[in-house]
């Protein structure tokens, strides 16, 4: 343990944070010490479970409402009025003069972290006439000059607003606001962008990083994203499983990591970029954790399991539109144009990747797909056979052929149902096997393939992690012998080495069965590792289209450019080029009558389509 | 919000024709007020059956009679009592103010006793006071209203002397059946309370109101209780037929002269123009409640106020 050093403006020393729980105390933070220097940036990185946000909770001691408990440490803080105060053991009273106005926090969900019954106006000049004793008038011009400040237009109706009326982007904003209110001399961010599309995302942390220059504002900037980490860090705190592993200046910790779990943690982020010159997806072998020390495991294989013979799949004209509001007399006046004339082909052992930001309409392609929604227009061909038609049997038999693997392991589960039975569901529901025995065989054949134990046939979805419990979805997807699986979001809720690990999983099995993929998501490095062909959709049409390596070094449609522009790399000396992002993602909600221009393809290589840009239809 | 009121409002009156049509077909149902009436009242012949029929106007076929019922409501004028011929708009316009104050009072009551001790249970969960008012509340949902209020009348007229026993002179009067009424309604809103709490504490705002450096209190009662009201609005309009119902019963215990007692009283003399007056009337509340309950949530939460 170190002294302080003396300019630091906060010095957490020898922090230990523990939660009652049955089995007595869990100690979600131990021995922990880092210093924050005015003006600086200091990341705290780590995987679920390592402590990362209670720690950010327990700066402010955000955590006694946890039933947290500070059981030893301090918490060294230097306020404006001189001295210092140890906020582990300050008074109530001490501490919320500090919350807010000396220290604030932004939080990870910009969707939930606004009251919904209150206007953005009462929620921002609430603290600025609790620390600074102004007027409630004064509060209120002071809110729209925040709001001008993080750059949101029209600041003075946005008062007014409610938090519902407003996009995610927008509302982290409003956040960011609020919490720069009372010029704090510490900000705590904790995964302020995760939740954001990409774009949004590096507007957000340009903000972020502006205000701190303009206000000299240290930050805390606690993620899990290694590319987010270069994007804003000076230094840079490791944990895992509740213990700092490594600190340093972020350069020092990206060139010369030197504890094995930030190494194992570098090895697993996807990097834009990595596959450059490379024509086809590759696996890598992975260096994964096994208690303190490292292993490597995996091979290093071509995916060269696509056969463009014939396509599996053909989407031709897809259009969905939802009706959203109707007059009194139950006429349509506003309709989601979820997905215009949408066109593809999936090949056998092909991955394609179907990119997009929210709203892009990219899983109701997926939906419509696989028979959950209905589609207004065009066609869907399963090995040359039109869905529409097809008879109910054979819709049922393709609801086999075709599987889904959704975003979210934990929702996808039945909690009160053993995952043995999950897995076995698809083989009864369609009547695939009947004998017990041989039903039970399978399931333990299927878990083994996804790197389970048979055993665990016998657990509740409960007692598995995130990663495993992805896997066990995957087991179910596998169990009635499909062609093509759609991967909606299926490993963007886990963290980087379960990823790794889940999407090496995947191109396994699609070397094994020769399955086709289709891969909705909305992380350009994850698409670069795993697909043969991309399609990057916006507004609800396909912006371009083609083999992945034409797409990520010559991608031709400024969309394109600005999502793959977007993404954070981690490597300190590669920073986003935020010139080229502005603007929030358009809404594809249109009056009734009013059709979106469709978009004309030319073909600029062969197999790579790019949809035309014209005055009128060019993208921000 | 406009739209949704009107659509609210027709629906609002589709009920109660529909109550209505229930309470004057399920009156006549059980059987003809003439024999009813003469009962044990020494001998009538069929031709005095027929006038007394005639002078109550029961001779007319059950269409004419609910159309001349359903104007009657509509102007006001729900008919003659069968006894001394009071008009029952009048019984009616006696009683239902002594109903609504004693309604309004314990519902008053249970809001102010139910949200701090919800409150308090949600804060401290798991711990003493939170296991103290859930076996409360266990213990305010098992006793019957009517043992409660004999119980009070044992213990605070007779006993101690404090309080009136029954009727509705002085002020005093109401304490023991609003007390009575609130303290039941308060052991059910209390659970509510406490775990519509436990969900909205845990919502990210409220860390967020804590992280601003609030007060603890103006994160509870300002924050937090805001979006607790939504449930608790939603419930509090349902209980009201409960509350209603269960008014009936006390206002006998404890000879309130509300709408319970007069419908009690005319069950027992079989006044059909009063019975189906009164309930006409409970139903008419009811809607009326929950059509309040439908504007005020746009008042409390904007995301409906702005669809």
């Amino acid at each position: 343990m170190s002294a302080a050093p003396a300019d630091a403006l906060l010095s957490v020393r020898s922090l230990t944070v523990e939660f009652p729980t049955d089995n007595g105390p869990f100690t979600a933070v131990e021995n922990l010490s880092f210093d924050v220097e005015p003006g600086k940036t200091l990341a705290i990185v780590g995987e679920s479970g390592s402590g990362k946000s209670v720690t950010s909770l327990a700066v402010l001691r955000l955590t006694d409402y946890a039933n947290g408990r500070i059981r030893s440490g301090s918490i060294l803080f230097k306020p404006r009025s001189g001295g210092v105060i140890d906020l582990a053991k300050a008074s109530g009273d001490t501490l919320r003069a500090v919350r807010g106005n000396e220290i604030a926090m932004i939080f990870q969900e910009p969707m939930t972290s606004l009251n919904p019954v209150f206007t953005i106006g009462d929620q921002i000049s609430e603290a600025i006439v609790l620390h600074q004793g102004v007027g409630v008038r004064e509060a209120r011009r002071e809110a729209k000059a925040l709001l001008d400040k993080v750059r949101l237009p029209d600041a003075g109706r946005l008062l007014d607003r409610f938090p519902h009326q407003l996009s995610g982007g927008m509302r982290q904003r409003v956040m960011i606001a609020m919490a720069l209110s009372c010029r704090p001399k510490l900000l705590i961010a904790d995964e302020p962008t995760t939740a954001l599309d990409v774009t949004i995302q590096a507007q957000i942390l340009n903000t972020v990083r502006e205000l701190q220059r303009e206000m000299g504002t240290a930050v805390i900037f606690i993620t899990h994203d290694m590319g987010v980490v270069t994007e804003m860090a000076d230094d840079v705190v490791v944990m895992y499983r509740g213990r700092k592993v490594e600190a340093g200046p972020v350069r020092q910790i990206f060139s010369a990591p030197r504890h094995p779990y930030t190494r194992a943690l570098l090895a697993a982020v996807p990097r834009l970029g990595s596959m450059t010159g490379e024509p086809l997806p590759k696996r890598f072998p992975l260096v994964v954790m096994e208690g303190e020390a490292t292993r490597s495991t995996g091979e290093e294989r071509v995916q060269d399991t696509a056969d463009y013979s014939r396509p599996l799949l053909a989407v031709d004209k897809l259009t969905t539109r939802f009706d959203i509001a109707r007059t009194a007399l139950g006429r349509v006046t506003h309709r989601v144009h979820a997905v215009e004339q949408v066109s593809f082909d999936i090949f056998p052992g092909e991955t394609l990747a179907l990119v997009g930001e929210s709203g892009s309409g990219k899983s109701t392609v997926g939906r419509a797909i696989q028979q959950l929604l209905t589609p207004t227009g065009g066609e869907i061909r399963f090995e040359g056979r039109a869905l529409a038609a097809m008879s109910a049997a054979e819709r049922r038999r393709l609801k086999r052929d075709i599987q889904y693997i959704f975003q979210d392991p934990f929702a996808s589960l039945d909690p009160r149902q053993k995952v043995g039975f999950s897995i076995a569901e698809p083989i009864l529901t369609h009547g695939l096997m009947t004998d017990r025995k041989a039903i039970e065989r399978r399931v333990h054949e299927l878990l083994d393939q996804v790197g389970l134990r048979p055993e665990h046939a016998r657990r509740y979805p409960h007692e598995f992690s995130g990663g495993q419990r992805q896997r066990i979805c995957i087991a179910r997807a596998l169990s009635c012998d499909p062609k093509l699986i759609i991967a909606d979001e299926s490993v963007s809720a886990l963290d980087v080495s379960i990823q790794a690990q889940i999407v090496n999983l995947l191109m396994e099995l699609q070397e094994r069965r020769r399955l086709s993929y289709l891969f909705i998501t909305h992380d350009m490095a994850v698409v670069e590792k795993v697909s043969h062909r991309v399609a990057v959709m916006y507004l609800g049409q396909i912006v371009e289209l083609g083999p992945r390596r034409a797409v990520f070094e010559d991608p031709r449609h400024s969309y394109t450019k600005k999502l793959l522009a977007a993404v954070p790399i981690p490597d300190p000396d590669r920073r986003i080029d935020t010139r080229l992002i502005t603007g929030e993602i358009p809404s594809p909600i249109r009056a009734a009558g009013d059709e979106p221009a469709l978009h004309r393809h030319v073909e600029v290589a062969p197999g790579h389509w790019v949809a035309v840009e014209t005055a009128g239809s060019r993208t921000p | 919000m406009a739209g949704f009121l009107v659509k609210r409002i027709l629906q609002a009156v589709f009920v109660v024709l529909v109550v209505t049509l229930l309470v004057a077909w399920a009156i006549r149902l059980s059987g003809d007020p003439a024999i009813m009436l003469t009962q044990g009242a020494g001998s009538f012949t069929e031709q005095d059956l027929q006038n007394i029929r005639k002078a109550l106007g029961l001779d007319q076929p059950f269409t004419v009679q609910y159309l001349q019922f359903i104007t009657g409501v509509v102007t006001g004028d729900f008919g003659k009592s069968f006894f001394g011929g009071t008009s029952v708009g009048s019984l009616i316009a006696h009683a239902l103010p002594l109903t609504l104050l004693l309604a309004l009072t314990s519902l008053a009551l249970a809001v102010a006793m139910s949200i701090p001790l919800g409150i308090h249970a949600a804060v401290n969960r798991g711990k003493a006071a939170d296991t103290g008012i859930r076996i409360l509340s266990l213990v305010g949902l098992s006793f019957p209203n009517f043992w409660l209020a004999i119980m009070m009348v044992l213990t605070f007229s007779i006993t101690l002397g404090w309080l009136p026993p029954s009727g509705a002179e002085e002020p005093a009067n109401i304490v023991m059946p609003a007390l009575t009424m609130g303290v039941i309604l308060t052991a059910t809103n209390v659970r509510l309370v406490r775990t519509s709490m436990l969900e909205t504490l845990s919502a990210q705002y409220i860390m967020v109101a804590r992280s601003k450096g609030l007060k603890e209190r103006v994160v509870l009662y300002k924050h937090a209780l805001r979006n607790c009201a939504i449930p608790l609005i939603t419930y509090i309009g349902l209980q009201f037929g409960g509350l209603i119902g269960g008014i009936v019963v006390i206002e006998r215990v404890f000879n309130w002269p509300g709408m319970g007692s007069l419908a009690f009283d005319a069950v027992a003399a079989r006044d059909y123009p009063v019975l189906q007056g009164v309930i006409t009337v409970l139903a008419l509340l009811i809607v009326a409640a929950n059509l309040l309950v439908d504007i005020v949530y746009g008042l409390v939460d904007p995301r409906i106020r702005t669809e």
